[in-house]
Formats: C-alpha cells, sequence, structure tokens
C-alpha cells in the first residue's frame, strides 16, 4: 500500500463514519412512533385495513345487508365461518326465499386473510379494528355476528 | 469561584478539634472511601439510565418508561434485582480466581474513579505522576478481565479473554500516546496542575490541531479500553453469548457491568479532565464579562456537563456503528492510531518548541 492511499483511505473512512454518525443523529431527533398500549386505548391509532375482528354492520332499524348466498362460507379456507339459512316467505313476491338464520363466526379458527370480505357481493360483513380478543372459554370465540331478529335490508328505491 | 477545599477544610478542622490526629486521618479516610463508592454507585445508576434512554432514542424507541415518571427508576429496579439473584457456583471452575476476577475489575475502575478532579477542591488522589497513575490502575482491569475467561472454565469467556487481552493492551497503548502529548504541552503529570494550567484556555484550544487530534485518538482508544461497540469482542453477544462474564450471575456479574459503565465515565471524565479544561469554566481571553459569567456557574456543574458531553459522543459512536471484526480491530490500532498518534507526539513537540 503505498503512502497516498493510506492517507487517502483515512480520509474517506472518517468521511464515512461521520456520514454514519449524521444518519443515526437524524433518528436520534425525530419524533418515537412507540405506541403505549394500555395508556392510548381507545385511541384509533390503525391504519384503514387493519383486520382486527370481522362485524356485520347493522343500521338502526336492525337490518344488515347479507343476502345468505354463502359464498364467504365457501371462500374460507378455516371453515370458520357458517351461513345457517333458514326459508321464509316474500311479502312483495309471495314466493319462498333463502333468508340469514344465524351468521356463526368462529374467532379461534379465522386467520385474518381477509377473503370473506373480499369475496362477499354485498359488502354485508367488514374489519372492526378491536384487536382485544382474549377470553378465558374458548366457547366464547365462536360469536354470532347478525343481531337477534334482524333481517336483511330492503332493496333500495331508485 | 466557590471551592470544595471550605467544605473539606471545615470537616478536617473539626475532626481533629474532637479527636487524636491519628483518629481524625483515619475518619477522613474511611469519610472518602465511603464517598467515593457511593458516587460510585450513583453514578453506575444513573448512566445506565441514561444509556438505556440514549440507546432507545437512536433506535427510534421511548426506553424503560414504566418505573416511575419516564422510567427513572428503572435501574434503581435493576439494582435490586440483580443483587437478589443468587450466585450460581461453576463446576470444575477455579472457585478462588473466579471470585477474585470481579474485584480486580472494580477494585481497578474505582481506584482510577478516585484520582479524578471531580470539582475546584474536590480530588482525592493527587499524586504528582498522577496520569501515570491513571494509565496504570484503569490498566488493571484487564486481569481481571483474563482472571474471569480463564477461571470460568468454558470457550466462550477463554475466546472472549483473549480477544479482550489482545485489544486492550493494544488500545493503552494509543491512549498513553494521546495523554503524552498533553503532558508534553502542560509539562507536568499532576492532575491538579494540568487543570489549573487550563484556566485560560482549554489544552483542546490552546494546543492547536495536535491537541485536537490527541482529543479524538484518545476517545477512540479509550472507547476501545472499555470493551463497548463498535470495539466489543470481549462480549460480543451474537458470537460469544456475554464474552468473558457469561458464567457469572448476580451480583458478581453486577460488578462488571457496574466497571463497564464507570469505565465509560472515567474515559470521558479523564478525556474532560486532559483536554477540556477540567472543572474550568470556559474562558475566552479578551471577553471580560463573558468569563465572569461563566465563572458564576460551580465547578461541579462544568465537570459533569462536559464529561456528559463525551460520554453522549461515545455512546452515539457505539450505538451507530456495526461491531469490528478482531483482525480489523487490530490492523486498526496497530496500522492506523498508532501512527497518527507519534506522529501526533512529534507535531506536539514542534508545536511547544515553536
Ligand atoms: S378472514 Fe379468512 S379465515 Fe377468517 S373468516 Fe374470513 S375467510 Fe375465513
Ligand atoms: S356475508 Fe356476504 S358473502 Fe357471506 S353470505 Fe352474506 S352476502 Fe354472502
Amino acid at each position: 500500500m503505498n503512502a497516498g492511499k493510506y492517507i487517502k483511505n483515512i480520509f474517506v473512512g472518517i468521511y464515512r463514519l461521520c456520514q454514519g454518525m449524521y444518519i443515526t443523529m437524524l433518528n436520534f431527533c425525530r419524533p418515537k412512533i412507540t405506541e403505549q398500549y394500555p395508556e392510548n386505548r381507545g385511541k384509533k391509532i390503525y391504519g384503514e385495513r387493519f383486520r382486527g375482528l370481522l362485524t356485520m354492520p347493522h343500521d338502526s332499524e336492525n337490518h344488515h345487508k347479507c343476502i345468505a348466498c354463502g359464498i364467504c362460507m365457501n371462500n374460507c379456507p378455516n371453515g370458520t365461518i357458517k351461513v345457517i339459512t333458514r326459508m321464509e316467505k316474500d311479502e312483495t313476491t309471495g314466493r319462498d326465499r333463502k333468508v340469514l338464520d344465524r351468521y356463526i363466526y368462529n374467532l379461534g379458527s379465522c386467520i385474518f386473510c381477509g377473503l370473506c370480505t373480499r369475496s362477499c357481493p354485498q359488502q354485508a360483513i367488514e374489519w372492526s379494528n378491536n384487536f382485544e380478543h382474549s377470553v378465558f372459554d374458548p366457547g366464547k370465540l365462536i360469536k354470532q355476528l347478525n343481531r337477534e331478529g334482524s333481517s336483511l335490508a330492503p332493496k333500495k328505491t331508485e | 469561584m466557590w471551592s470544595f477545599s471550605q467544605l473539606t477544610d471545615w470537616i478536617d478542622r473539626s475532626l481533629h478539634s474532637v479527636m487524636g490526629d491519628g483518629w481524625a486521618l483515619t475518619v477522613e479516610f474511611i469519610l472518602i472511601g465511603v464517598a467515593i463508592l457511593v458516587a460510585y454507585a450513583v453514578l453506575a445508576l444513573f448512566l445506565i439510565y441514561a444509556e438505556r434512554k440514549i440507546c432507545a432514542f437512536f433506535q427510534c424507541r421511548i426506553g424503560p418508561n414504566r418505573v416511575g415518571k419516564w422510567g427513572i427508576f428503572q435501574s434503581v429496579a435493576d439494582m435490586i434485582k440483580i443483587l437478589l439473584k443468587e450466585l450460581i457456583r461453576i463446576d470444575n471452575s477455579d472457585k478462588f480466581l473466579f471470585r477474585a476476577a470481579a474485584f480486580f475489575v472494580i477494585i481497578g475502575s474505582i481506584c482510577t474513579f478516585g484520582a479524578i478532579p471531580f470539582a475546584k477542591g474536590l480530588h482525592a488522589i493527587d499524586f504528582n505522576v498522577g496520569v501515570f497513575y491513571l494509565t496504570a490502575v484503569s490498566s488493571l482491569g484487564v486481569v481481571g478481565i483474563l482472571l474471569a475467561g480463564w477461571s470460568s472454565n468454558s470457550k466462550y469467556t477463554m475466546i472472549g479473554a483473549m480477544r479482550s487481552g489482545a485489544q486492550l493492551i493494544s488500545y493503552e497503548i494509543s491512549a498513553g500516546l494521546s495523554l503524552m502529548t498533553i503532558v508534553i504541552l502542560s509539562g507536568t503529570m499532576q492532575l491538579s496542575e494540568i487543570v489549573e494550567q487550563q484556566g485560560q484556555a482549554w489544552f483542546i484550544f490552546k494546543g492547536g490541531l495536535p491537541a485536537v487530534i490527541a482529543f479524538i485518538t484518545y476517545l477512540i482508544a479509550g472507547h476501545a479500553e472499555t470493551n463497548r461497540g463498535p470495539f466489543d469482542q470481549p462480549e460480543a453477544e451474537s458470537e460469544l453469548t456475554a464474552g468473558y462474564h457469561t458464567e457469572y450471575s448476580g451480583i458478581q456479574f453486577g460488578f462488571f457491568y457496574l466497571a463497564e459503565y464507570l469505565n465509560a465515565f472515567i474515559i470521558a471524565a479523564i478525556a474532560t479532565t486532559m483536554f477540556l479544561g477540567g472543572w474550568q469554566p470556559l474562558h475566552i481571553p479578551g471577553w471580560e464579562g463573558f468569563n465572569r459569567i461563566m465563572d458564576y456557574i460551580p465547578s461541579v456543574i462544568w465537570f459533569f456537563g462536559k464529561t456528559c458531553f463525551c460520554i453522549f459522543l461515545a455512546f452515539w459512536v457505539r450505538w451507530s456503528f456495526p461491531r469490528l471484526r478482531i483482525d480489523q480491530l487490530l490492523s486498526f490500532e496497530w496500522k492506523i492510531l498508532m501512527p497518527i498518534c507519534l506522529i501526533n507526539l512529534i507535531l506536539m513537540s514542534v508545536y511547544v518548541i515553536l
């Protein structure tokens, strides 16, 4: 190694080290992103697409949008969803029609892949942000998503 | 500027008035010993907390924040935990050396700690070969590290200790040479005298370029001597679990841990004393009003402020760079740092003669 290269190496090295320290100093001054969990409970800190818990939204008249087609149940890789239907007489047409009786969702086997919400033709189910799922009894993990006495929302007349 | 010697003189006089000379001296020795040990422990707690917080900030985290407001009692809780832990006996280890090693490390660092001038009039050991004493006593730690590695009867500790021996002995040279440049400038090895001489201008300003280079090389070499990243091969946790103190537990491990942090403090304190004027306030020749205002700030604050600055530099480096390989480390010392120090020594001699 000749002398010129040796000295140049030293200065290049010093320059590079200063660069590295500059970067870490930037990090030092940056606002910290740590979330302090139990204190900030209830604050919305999650992204739009955060998958917490599968829910079925109901409107004020206890109507949901599920037409009981069962696509979500068929798409679910884990058999997590069970759509239990019953037949009911339609008032306008007078014919029998399949309606949702119970929508059973087993949180214990859900892998939160999101295939059910993606494939639903009605956008009847969606993700909520609630992530505090732990319970003492595994039976409590099996949830019914549609409320008691709820029914399909009537078609909007345009 | 208020001097601590008023306080120490008062203690001295009152002790002499109630008891004989011999007893007064004994009591004073005990008082100084206790004061140094307490200061040692408190500083260690503070440093551990500071290190964890600063490390966290460099990594965009918050760091300890559960024990007390902002986690300020975290290291106290850690201390209680470490005191309650079991001391595990290692089969087939050399029991006597195993126990002795931790004491070597901590005694070496406490002896160095005692020789630091903390403030005006607050200086326990003041030899006329102070600098020499500092370098000699601080290298006692390497004996402890080698003993710890040897006596634990484990491959990890052995490799860690060998690396540490190679590293510490090499870097001691650079550290000593950088201190020598300042000794050339000041013409004395007595620490109080060195600090006194920096009343007008700190050596880093007075000494020109050679002093600045010596300051930087001392920080690098000192940093390597404390076994902290990026020079932490002796404990390289990803290769050697914990290096030379792998087999230690409880308070014996605590001794190594304390000594590591206090050595970082000691290196910063020596750098402060030798280059940044110790407890002397910042004086700019000619600016009388400015100098007067600076004199109002107590000397303890000056000393600890400058030391904290040096410690912060060390933490900054530690959390910026990846660990070196052992051959890179040694060639860095022998091929780059030591030549620079030697040339710098000559530069400083020329500077002083001119
Ligand atoms: S997220 Fe995936 S696993 Fe969970 S219910 Fe939907 S389809 Fe099934
Ligand atoms: S939730 Fe959607 S996909 Fe599932 S049964 Fe109801 S309408 Fe069909």
